[in-house]
């Protein structure tokens, strides 16, 4: 059980799962990433400056007081010269590089925010239209949940990124550089001292910085199997309500949320005493600077002076803050890099294929009844061929011995060979499970088959351009799936540039206007993701109007099988029985009234057609068509 | 609010005070460094007095030491308060949503209840971590600071007072106008990721009519419009960093204007002066420490509401002080049943209900959607409570029920019925835990589900993922009547719970129930009425009505409602 607990590693509902890895290649995907910056080389440029100019007035703001107290106060404390100018004229000097100083940070930090805002858009809208190109296989092989978390957690790490981490490494470690520069000038001998302690710095950095990500991993562990949990119970409440199964889920989420406390705990651990450990080590430098400073001098040892060992300790704390700000770093890039290879990984995922080169093209007669391919639409369509041969589209399927599988361990589908003549209506049936869907499937070319060869008014399926071969195909799924947006705007979704007058005449068809226009606003009422507004069966009959309104000549119907009252039920087959009216239809069937009208019936069993004919003769037939149904008939 | 929040903290008491004292000793030490080196400075460099260096300099030292000391022990303590806090109160949460009754479940909805046990608690753990140190840090640090700065000299660290407040307003003002703006980019984040939801689960609707452009530009309106609510929000904080460095350049020119004047005046050391610089970092970086502060406040606000509106709902469905432990048998009585999922007189979902069912019967249910079919079966095992009048099984008001003992032998088979991760056996084992093979497989027999199960090459032990996403909607249903039917119940309710099934299927699950349990009362709601039409008695209901109850053949003599349901679906059989 341990073990085939194990097997499902789903992801916790906001993905927290995919955050814990360690990039793979972090050098390609750091540079991929950075490619992204290119076109925005001239802002990067003065980005580059700005720092520059921001790190070095930090440092001079870390000797001023010690050029004053050398250069002013002591030889005039000395002197008893009471002329403050030249302390004025330093004071003044001071004041314009740190107002430059501060302007140029400001001009760096927002030239980065509006760099990595569009570039973050130019990677979310490059992810989303790829997103949209890949073939049905990924999105049935990979958790919606999963896909989810690349647009929000992995997204957010590189915001974070972008906007802070990076200029923060840049002007971080040029700071230490700069000051670095600033102590060897000042004394390269009391600059030793701070290698000292900088090396232990290092060292704290490295010993803690790896336990601290060894155990936030484990807490990100942790953190997604308690909320897949979490999860799981929580949608399932009124199910373990009514098996009294509180006790024992409660039992469980207390072991989880122990081992989720501990891993939390120590992960913090790590990362609170990073803090107060390198402070620790900076004021050690920042004491050893002293003392010894104070020895040399009164041994006026090394040319030190007062000035000297001040610039010092104020210099410290610029070397030593920006090394601990730098450690905070790591973990934020790590998690941002991992965060753009599970992004780019989806960018990278191999589009829907596509070779066909035929297209559905606007028709319409000439005075001698020639077919020629025009702009407007004439309500006639037909297939264009490369050559420029034209093929009138009437709506003809075949399918010749075709075989598929999802993944070749388990065939779905054998030597299934199905006619549709123009106008033809074919029902398939059979029990759940027996591959009636996937046909539908595979004729739009949802999925590639394995075998055998789907045509279409004498053209191969695969010559035909996707996007034709789908405008060929109207399709009425089983989940109603609609969009956020107006009423209007999910009819409309089936032929963009319809008029409101079109829109409504497809309403009306679908059965749909008569509760549209009960609603408050109507046709303008905004649907919102999931809410409960609609009904089922109202969601129904709108997803019928947006197929109507496409007027394909060939449609594919999945009969709903969910529960709605008779009198929508009724509404929902009236409509659907208009939308059938002179076309070719193939329908997954789970009402008698729509079989018994289709001019063949194919019986499906394991991926099988193993009856076909009409309804009658098969009922005549006795086999498993027969049997299928006595029960119903028996009972009536 | 946060009285009702503290009450998690419990065991980690002890560690959420010593945090505090622990950061505010730290704090103290730090401030105390520069004043050290300072008197290091006057007395041991400029006079070059090297035993005056060393002493000092040890002092230091042991400053230092100790300030690393309360610091680590501070950040261990607060790892500690924090996570334990969060382990409580995700516990606390947890345990009261279980005790939730199913009208306290629809209120709050199922995606709202996960998003307030993660997202919430873990926003609500940064926060109490961050409150139990930076909270104590950033005030105290200020003081320290201030306090140092006169202790040093008076005159110039007036200055402090006259900048300090400018600089409070000034961060205050950014954050009142920078927090609506943060909002409204993390509003507008949800629309962006409501798009891509939408798209994932439209996938097949998207390609199927070819809008994959159509939805691009969708998306790509949605992303420039937070690219730039994105900029607006964060320019102002961008704005603020120079600005507040600005003021602290300021005010350390000023020092070092009037300090040296004094200096040379003989009327200030220059350690002193450099102490003097020191805390004016230190007191303006305090001010922007406890801005963070304040806006983490802020924004972690809604979710201490969010959690504590959890804590607030009352379950309204207990257990009697002597409840009744045993149910006699499967009988049910409804007697002048109102009920209202409001609790308002005025908006009742079931109005004036009254059946009467001997054990053993089989009584169906039609009706059409909105006519409270649900409802009325959800009162039996007492998930809902009625507003008026009574439901009685087995002859005793349901109310009077140890509320365990009565869904055991209430079973019901909810309309969306969920499955668990885990082997098919131990899913079917919640309906009961000590069930043996034997009884697992004769339920799934009667169920029509040994079939398929036997067909997994894994048997029982095939594993299903969460949400039974691996089964079909089929198989789904009838593991789940084998589950409801483990209880081994008196009274066993459908809902709707064959939709999914063929009807063959159906009929065969059917006849096994009544062959193999033939005293277990049934209640089964259906869309067909071929499900319902051998039942002892129907029930037509109708907007919460009773429109009529009898067999099939007296309804379909004598209730138009009936009638016409029948018409429609003979229709297609004929």
């Amino acid at each position: 059980m341990a073990e085939a607990r194990k097997r499902v590693p789903g992801p916790g509902p906001h993905g927290a799962m995919g955050k814990v890895e360690k990039p793979k290649s972090f050098g390609r995907t750091t540079n991929r990433l950075l490619s992204y910056l290119k076109v925005h080389w001239f802002g990067l440029l003065i980005v580059v400056v700005c720092i520059i100019i921001a790190a070095a007035a930090t440092i001079y703001s870390g000797i001023f007081l010690g050029t004053i107290i050398d250069n002013n106060l002591l030889p005039m404390l000395k002197s008893g010269d009471k002329d403050m100018s030249s302390i004025a004229y330093e004071i003044i000097k001071y004041a314009i590089i740190m107002i430059g100083g501060s302007l140029a940070t400001y001009i760096y930090s927002r030239i980065m925010l509006n760099i990595s805002q569009r570039v973050l858009r130019v990677i979310r809208d490059e992810m989303f239209e790829h997103m949209e190109s890949l073939p049905l296989k990924y999105f049935d092989s990979n958790g919606h949940g999963d896909i989810m978390s690349r647009y929000t957690n992995d997204i957010d790490a590189m915001v974070n990124m972008l906007t802070q981490s990076l200029p923060n490494v840049f002007s971080n470690t040029l700071q230490m550089v700069g000051v670095f520069v600033a102590m060897i000038v000042l004394s390269w001998k009391l600059t030793a001292v701070v290698v000292v302690t900088l090396v232990a710095m290092a060292l704290v950095l490295k010993l803690l910085g790896s336990s601290s990500s060894n155990y936030f991993s484990k807490q990100q562990k942790s953190l997604g199997k308690e909320n897949a949990f979490i999860e799981e119970m929580t949608s399932g409440i009124k199910t373990v309500k009514v098996y009294n199964h509180e006790g024992e889920v409660k039992k469980n989420f207390d072991k989880l949320n122990t081992e989720l406390c501990e891993n939390t705990t120590k992960a913090n651990i790590y990362s609170n005493v990073f803090m107060p450990v390198m402070q620790g080590l900076g004021s050690l430098q920042y004491a050893l600077l002293g003392v010894v400073g104070g020895i040399l001098i009164s041994r006026g040892m090394w040319a030190i002076t007062l000035g000297i060992v001040v610039s010092f300790l104020q210099l410290s704390k610029s070397l030593t803050d920006p090394l601990a700000r730098l450690g905070q770093q790591v973990n934020a890039v790590v998690q941002a890099i991992a965060g753009a290879e599970r992004v780019f990984s989806l960018i990278d995922e191999p589009c829907e294929d596509d070779k066909g080169t035929v297209e559905l093209v606007n028709a319409c007669e000439d005075s001698d009844g020639v077919l020629r391919p025009c702009e407007k639409c004439t309500g006639k369509w037909a297939w264009k061929r490369t050559d420029g041969e034209i093929v009138p589209l009437k709506g003809d399927v075949h399918l010749k011995d075709v075989n598929f599988s999802y993944n070749s361990d388990k065939q779905i589908l054998h030597d299934i060979n199905v006619y549709a003549h123009p106008g033809q209506i074919v029902a398939f049936v059979g029990s759940t499970g027996a591959g009636k869907t996937t046909i539908t499937n595979l004729i739009n070319r949802f999925y590639e088959i394995e075998k055998g060869e789907i045509i279409y008014d004498g053209i191969n399926v695969k010559e035909i351009k996707k996007d034709s071969l789908r405008r060929g195909l109207g399709m009425v799924l089983q989940d109603t799936c609609l969009f956020s947006g107006t009423i209007k705007e999910n009819i409309r979704f089936g032929k963009l540039d319809a008029t409101d007058e079109e829109v409504v005449a497809a309403a009306k068809l679908a059965n749909a206007d008569f509760f549209i226009s009960l609603l408050p606003d109507g046709y303008d009422t905004y649907l919102k993701g999931e809410d409960n507004l609609l009904s089922v069966g109202q969601r129904q009959l709108l997803s019928i109007a947006r197929a109507a309104i496409a007027n394909p000549p060939v449609m594919i119907l999945d009969e709903a099988t969910s529960s709605i009252d008779t009198r929508t039920e009724a509404h929902v087959q009236e409509g659907m029985a208009r939308l059938m009216d002179g076309k070719t239809v193939f329908v997954i069937a789970h009402r008698l009234s729509t079989i018994r009208n289709c001019d063949v019936i194919m019986v499906m069993e394991n991926g099988e057609i193993i009856e076909r004919g009409t309804h009658k003769e098969l009922l005549d037939l006795k086999g498993s068509y027969f049997s299928l149904y006595t029960g119903k008939k028996q009972l009536t | 609010m946060i009285k009702t929040l503290l009450k998690s903290v419990r065991e980690y008491k002890k560690y959420t005070i010593l945090t505090p004292i622990m950061v505010v000793m730290d704090t103290l030490f730090f401030t105390l460094i520069p004043k050290l080196m300072a008197s290091l400075i006057d007395e041991g460099i400029t006079p070059g007095d090297l035993d005056s260096v060393y002493k000092t300099g040890l002092k230091l030292l042991l400053a230092i030491a100790l300030m690393m000391a309360f610091g680590v022990l501070g950040g261990v303590f607060a790892a500690k308060a924090s996570g334990g806090f969060a382990k409580n109160l995700r516990h606390d949460v947890f345990y009261k949503m279980q005790d939730f009754s199913f009208s306290n479940v629809d209120k709050f909805n199922s995606s709202s209840l996960v998003v307030r046990l993660t997202t919430d608690v873990q926003r609500l753990q940064g926060v109490y971590q961050m409150i139990i140190r930076l909270a104590f840090r950033a005030p105290f640090s200020l003081i320290f600071a201030c306090v140092m700065a006169f202790t040093i000299n008076k005159e110039l660290a007036m200055i402090f007072l006259y900048v300090i407040p400018f600089i409070a307003l000034f961060l205050f003002i950014i954050i009142k106008v920078a927090m609506p703006r943060f909002e409204k980019v993390y509003n507008e984040y949800d629309v962006l990721n409501g798009v891509v939801k939408e798209n994932l689960d439209g996938i097949r609707v998207v390609k199927a009519y070819v809008r994959e452009d159509h939805q691009n530009k969708k998306f790509q309106k949605e992303t420039a419009f937070i690219e730039n609510l994105y900029k607006r929000a964060y320019g102002l904080p961008i704005l603020a960093l120079p600005i507040i460095l600005m003021f602290v350049y300021l005010v350390t020119i000023i020092i070092t204007w009037f300090g040296s004047k004094m200096v040379i005046a003989h009327s200030l050391t220059t350690g002193d002066l450099f102490a003097l610089v020191s805390y004016t970092a230190m007191a303006l970086f305090s001010l922007i420490m406890l801005s963070v502060v304040f806006v983490n406040l802020t924004v972690s606000l809604a979710s201490a509401k969010r959690v504590v509106e959890i804590f607030e709902a009352k379950s309204d469905i207990r257990n009697k002080s002597n409840p009744v432990t045993e149910v006699k048998d499967g009988s049910i009585k409804f007697d002048h049943v109102d009920f209202s999922y409001l609790g308002r007189e005025d908006k009742l979902a079931l109005r004036d209900i009254n059946i009467d069912i001997p054990s053993g019967h089989k009584l169906g249910i039609i009706g059409g959607t909105g006519s409270s079919k649900s409802t009325l079966v959800q009162l039996l095992p007492r998930l809902y409570d009625v507003l008026n009048g009574s439901v009685k099984i087995g002859g005793v008001d349901v109310k009077e029920y140890d509320i365990k003992v009565l869904r055991d032998n209430v079973s019901f088979v909810l309309q969306k019925s969920v499955l668990f991760s885990g082997t098919v056996r131990e899913n079917l084992k919640w309906g009961n835990q000590n069930a043996t093979d034997e009884q697992i497989i004769e339920a799934c027999k009667i169920a029509q589900a040994d079939g398929f199960i036997n067909e997994f090459a894994e048997g029982y032990d095939y594993f299903i993922e969460q949400g039974g996403l691996n089964v079909s909607g089929g198989q789904r249903q009838r593991l789940s009547i084998a589950r409801a039917l483990l209880k081994s119940p008196k009274i066993i309710i459908f809902d709707d719970s064959t939709s999914a099934v063929d009807m063959a299927t159906e009929a065969s699950i059917r006849e096994g129930l009544a062959s193999n349990l033939p005293g277990l009362t049934q209640v089964i709601i259906a869309q067909r009425i071929t499900s319902v039409k051998d039942c002892d008695s129907i029930l037509v209901l109708d907007d919460g009505k009773i429109d009529a109850i009898g067999t099939h053949e007296e309804l379909l003599a004598s209730n138009l409602i009936y009638q016409e349901v029948y018409k429609s679906q003979s229709r297609e059989d004929a």
